[in-house]
């Protein structure tokens, strides 16, 4: 209501602006006029004369020129006068008030879209999730700095340790798993959170030293099963898939029934067990591992994902893995990845125009066109 | 809201404009004073809406309002506010609204301050410069609509071209704009004259001004595309004749034709139909250039969309402008009172001369332009017409000129004594002259048209130097005279010595930097250590960092030069996620007037870097030049005396120096 409240209050100011000289009778208006140009040129030439700019006789030349033209200018002036005429007027009044409004609604309306409201990004996100992050930021700050008084506060980095890695922040995740290790003492839990955000901070791969953190949770209980299944993808990294599958064979052996991770462990075993050099990572792994808790489910994910991202980097030619690829970030809502990936993938299969009909065809599917 | 109010906003301005553009027409012809008033208050209002629509759309990229088309297209929440602000007119919709801005910026400012104008003048004046309005706003709200929305608004945005991330984005299209737009003003004063029939002194009072206004915000703009060119595009050049850049040319051609015809016309009262005529090309030029950058007839970086209604749209308002103006010309023009003589060697002769070489400058331009788009047209036949045919052409026009600049202002009003001149001038000749010698001595290389050239860059300085001494009595007086003659010069004529030596030091720049520019390309490892014009650059090694809305690689160089360290040059590379493309941002360190500058390419998988370095010699002159000119003009628009040419008498007695 305020808006057509508003466009009504603009409308008026326009007629008004319209008519605000029509209602000023044409009183006597200051305009200029060639007279007074003229004239204006004869005291300038004498002031310049005073000044020593213009010599006499030059000056006296300009004089009789301007004098000259003063006088033709003075004879046609006496025919200009003003002409009132009020039924111009009234026709322009009404124009301005019936007219005006009119032309402004026929364009605006087809073209407006006056039921939709703004929506700034900040005021959007005071409502949605990311506003929650915001407030999280500010939890994690003011920890931050407690800690940072109280160093030696192991349930403080033992709090503060998932939610960095929650958002993202692996290389300060790290460091507090290793605070916490270092004050709470050491337990497979804690070696191998610390692998995995190691993992994390590496783009998802394990990397030796997040292997070492594996094993040394794998040597103090041999049944964790957050360190075996980093182990098996080390394994699998390595090319070892025969390992892998054994480690993971024997941690869904060992895992209960209702294990979140169960599905996930599951997939990846498919993945080495079929002997098929393509990771399986179909939506249903996705849509499963949804049940898993965050931290574990984010750097699960974002590792296969990571591998099949290398893999495709060190060989291009696979159109399949590259939508499959492409279909990962997309459910991930890493929509910038995504473009990233299909433009590579574009990129390696550019000199086969069949393969890029399929991938072209494959992103279209994906909504991801262009 | 806000959108939505900018929209309408815009929608309103259009409406005032149709009234704006007939109603104050009926009032004139009528004699009506109070019809002919509503030209001021509608050009005001006017500018109150359309200025509320672009602070609209502005607010709207500042709050990354995802649900504007525009903004989602252009923007991203990350960017740095500057250049979500300057992103506004990084691309084609903006542009245009900013386009009609300045258009409503210049017609308020002749509402606003146009007391001294005949009334019957302003009316049609302001009558002319809604009909150009009317025709931009119809092609925004139909073709290029800013203020569309997204029913479902994305939650980040495409973001801004990375090319246009920097801060020449905030300076050069409003510039550029303010120059294009600016000569709509003397276009209006044209045609109000033809239709009005009758063209007095008051007529080119006003149109000085405000050609000068747009000319100076011309040479700004187009010198500051030129920087940007060569510090953004990383390959060191700075002009590449290219048709965007040759459309930003042609009006300035025109325009400096315009302002000295107009001055004649001012101070003379002569050469009005030409003057009339030069009003209305400068200004089709300018909508030229509109068309052309903004049609996507040309893919550069300035069309940023290409879409062939809108095409089709602004070579319909082309035809109509420049179509029905130049018939009018044809019907009207010889109507026009003539104004008064002048013998051919004359100050009057020599700002013909003027006009003339820089019209064919300008149709040589034009032909340049024109002629590899019709081909690819009519014969489809690719081409393209770069440096070597307006070295041939356009290149020796402009030296004849400005061999000629200096005795313009030197010869007298009506009748002048080229002889008299020519000895005054023989001091700058010499000097010219013995600049060449050295030159030549100095180098005994390189294209021998080089010394000449710098000669009579030198030349055209000296000349400059010379008519201020001239009219200072400089040497012939006593000092004390002279600080006092000196002091009473209108500024105006100051403005002419500046504007003039300005064209000397560009040429000096571009001549020193196209002949002796040195430059090194080769793929460096960390600790290499690359050697130009006598400079050592060692490569410190590549480090990486991540900015607001992209990934940096940076390689640091430590620049010596015979052992001594200089300074330490970071030119960087850096890539744009979001639209997953990268820019080259080149390092410069600044000597004197030259410039060592260096600009990076790709790295190889060995952890070596490709590298461009080139040393260009006095390359800062080139814009320094512009800016010279550009104060000049500034200088002569502060001078607010009247404009007398007093005319040399017949019978001269002596020999006196003209008033200015």
């Amino acid at each position: 209501m305020t808006l057509w409240f508003v466009f009504a209050l603009m409308t008026v100011a326009a007629i008004f602006a319209v008519l605000w000289p029509l209602g000023r009778n044409g009183r006597d208006q200051n305009q200029g006029s060639e007279v007074v140009v003229y004239k204006d040129q004869l005291a300038e030439i004498e002031r310049d004369l005073a000044a020593g700019l213009v010599a006499r006789p030059e000056a006296e030349a300009a004089r009789v020129e301007i004098s000259r033209r003063l006088l033709a200018a003075a004879g046609s002036e006496a025919a200009l006068m003003p002409a009132p005429s009020l039924k111009w007027r009234r026709a322009a009044a009404v124009l301005a008030l019936v007219g005006l409004p009119l032309v402004a609604a026929a364009i605006y309306v087809p073209l407006g879209s006056p039921a939709l409201r703004d929506f700034p990004l900040a005021q959007r996100e005071r409502g949605s999730g990311s506003g929650m992050a915001q407030s999280l930021e500010n939890l994690v700050a003011q920890v931050q700095q407690h800690l940072e008084k109280n160093p030696t506060d192991g349930r403080g980095w033992n709090v503060l340790a998932p939610v960095l890695e929650r958002l993202g922040r692996f290389d300060e995740a790290v460091r507090a798993y290793r605070n916490s290790i270092t004050y709470n003492g050491e337990s497979a839990e804690r070696r191998s959170d610390l692998g995995e955000a190691i993992a994390a901070a590496a783009g998802g791969v394990v990397t030796a030293e997040a292997k070492t953190e594996f094993e040394r949770a794998h040597a103090l209980n041999a049944d964790d099963p957050k360190a075996n299944y980093f182990l098996g993808l080390v394994a699998e990294q390595d090319g070892r898939k025969d390992d892998a599958a054994n480690i993971w064979r024997a941690l869904l052996a060992k895992a209960p029934s209702d294990a979140p991770w169960r599905p996930l462990v599951q997939s990846s075993l498919a993945r080495v067990g079929g002997g098929s050099s393509m990771p399986a990572l179909s939506d249903e792994t996705i849509a499963a591992s949804k049940d898993m808790n965050d931290g574990d489910r984010n750097a699960m994910i974002r590792s296969m994902v990571e591998r099949l991202a290398t893999r495709l980097k060190q060989n291009g030619d696979d159109v399949d893995g590259w939508l499959r690829l492409v279909r990962a970030y997309l459910v991930m809502g890493d929509r910038d990845k995504a473009r990233g990936a299909s433009t590579d993938a574009r990129q390696a299969v550019a000199n086969d125009s069949e393969r890029l009909r399929q991938l072209n065809q494959g992103l279209k599917t994906l909504g991801l066109d262009g | 809201m806000i959108a939505e109010a900018g929209h309408y906003a815009l929608v309103l301005a259009l409406a005032l404009a149709l009234i704006q553009s007939f109603v104050p027409m009926i009032g004139a012809r009528l004699r009506d004073p109070a019809l002919m008033n509503v030209a001021r208050s509608t050009a005001l209002a006017q500018l109150l809406f359309v200025g509320a629509s672009f602070i609209a759309l502005v607010t709207l990229h500042v709050n990354s309002d995802f649900s504007v088309a525009n903004v989602y297209e252009n923007s991203h929440s990350m960017k740095p506010l500057i250049y979500k602000i300057t992103g506004v007119w990084g691309n084609h919709e903006g542009s245009m609204l900013l386009w009609v801005s300045i258009l409503a910026l210049f017609g308020g400012l002749v509402a606003a301050f146009g007391n001294n104008l005949p009334l019957s003048l302003r009316a049609h004046v302001l009558s002319v410069q809604a009909w150009i309005a009317s025709a931009f706003y119809l092609f925004i709200l139909i073709t290029s609509n800013p203020f569309l929305r997204i029913v479902n608004p994305p939650i980040e945005g495409r973001d801004l071209n990375p090319v246009l991330q920097d801060i020449g984005l905030a300076v050069h299209p409003p510039m550029l704009y303010l120059g294009y737009v600016g000569f709509s003003i003397s276009f209006s004063f044209a045609i109000a004259a033809l239709i009005e029939g009758r063209i007095d002194a008051a007529w080119a009072r006003w149109v000085r001004p405000w050609t000068l206004v747009a000319w100076i915000f011309l040479t700004l703009g187009i010198a500051m595309g030129s920087y940007w060119a060569y510090y953004e595009l990383g390959w060191g050049g700075w002009w590449f004749w290219d048709p965007v850049e040759n459309a930003s040319l042609m009006p300035w051609l025109a325009g400096t034709a315009l302002l000295h015809s107009a001055l004649v016309m001012e101070k003379r009262n002569a050469l009005k139909v030409w003057t009339i005529l030069l009003s209305i090309l400068t200004f089709s030029l300018s909508l030229l250039g509109t068309f052309l950058v903004r049609s996507g007839v040309i893919t550069s970086v300035h069309a940023f969309a290409n879409d062939p209604t809108r095409g089709v749209f602004i070579l319909l308002i082309l035809c109509l402008f420049i179509g029905g103006s130049l018939s009018l010309f044809a019907g009207r023009a010889t109507a026009l009172k003539q104004g008064g003589l002048f013998a051919p060697i004359s100050r009057e002769g020599a700002l013909v001369l003027n006009n003339l070489l820089l019209t064919v400058a300008c149709a040589v331009v034009l032909f340049g332009t024109l002629y590899p788009l019709a081909m690819e047209v009519l014969a489809d036949f690719k081409m393209s017409v770069g440096a070597p045919f307006y070295n041939l052409t356009f290149v020796p026009l402009f030296a004849l000129l400005l061999l000629a600049v200096p005795f313009g202002p030197m010869l007298a009003w009506k009748r002048g004594d080229l002889l008299g001149v020519t000895q005054r001038l023989l001091a700058a000749g010499v000097a010219g002259l013995v600049v060449i010698a050295i030159v030549w001595a100095w180098t005994r290389g390189g294209s021998a048209l080089a010394p000449l050239a710098i000669g009579l860059g030198v030349f055209v300085i000296a000349g400059a130097v010379t008519d201020i001494a001239e009219r200072t009595g400089l040497l012939r007086l006593p000092f004390a005279t002279t600080l006092h003659r000196a002091r009473g010069l209108p500024r105006s004529a100051w403005g002419t010595a500046f504007a003039h030596a300005g064209l000397g030091v560009a040429l000096i720049g571009i001549v020193c930097e196209t002949t002796w520019n040195s430059e090194y390309i080769a793929t460096m490892k960390p600790n290499d250590v690359a050697q130009v014009a006598g400079y050592d650059l060692k490569l410190d090694g590549l480090l990486e960092r991540q900015g607001p809305n992209y990934r940096e690689m940076i390689a640091q160089f430590n620049v010596s030069r015979g052992g001594d360290a200089l300074s330490v040059m970071t030119p960087s590379k850096r890539s744009f996620t979001t639209r997953g493309s990268s820019t080259t941002e080149a390092a410069l360190l600044t000597r004197g007037a030259s410039q060592l500058y260096i600009s990076l390419g790709d790295v190889t998988a060995e952890g070596a870097i490709a590298v461009r370095i080139y040393h260009k010699p006095m390359v800062l002159m080139i814009w320094w030049g512009p800016v010279l000119m550009a104060f000049g003009g500034v200088l002569s628009l502060s001078d607010r005396r009247l404009r007398v040419g007093a005319p040399k008498p017949a019978r001269a007695k002596q020999r006196l120096q003209p008033a200015e």
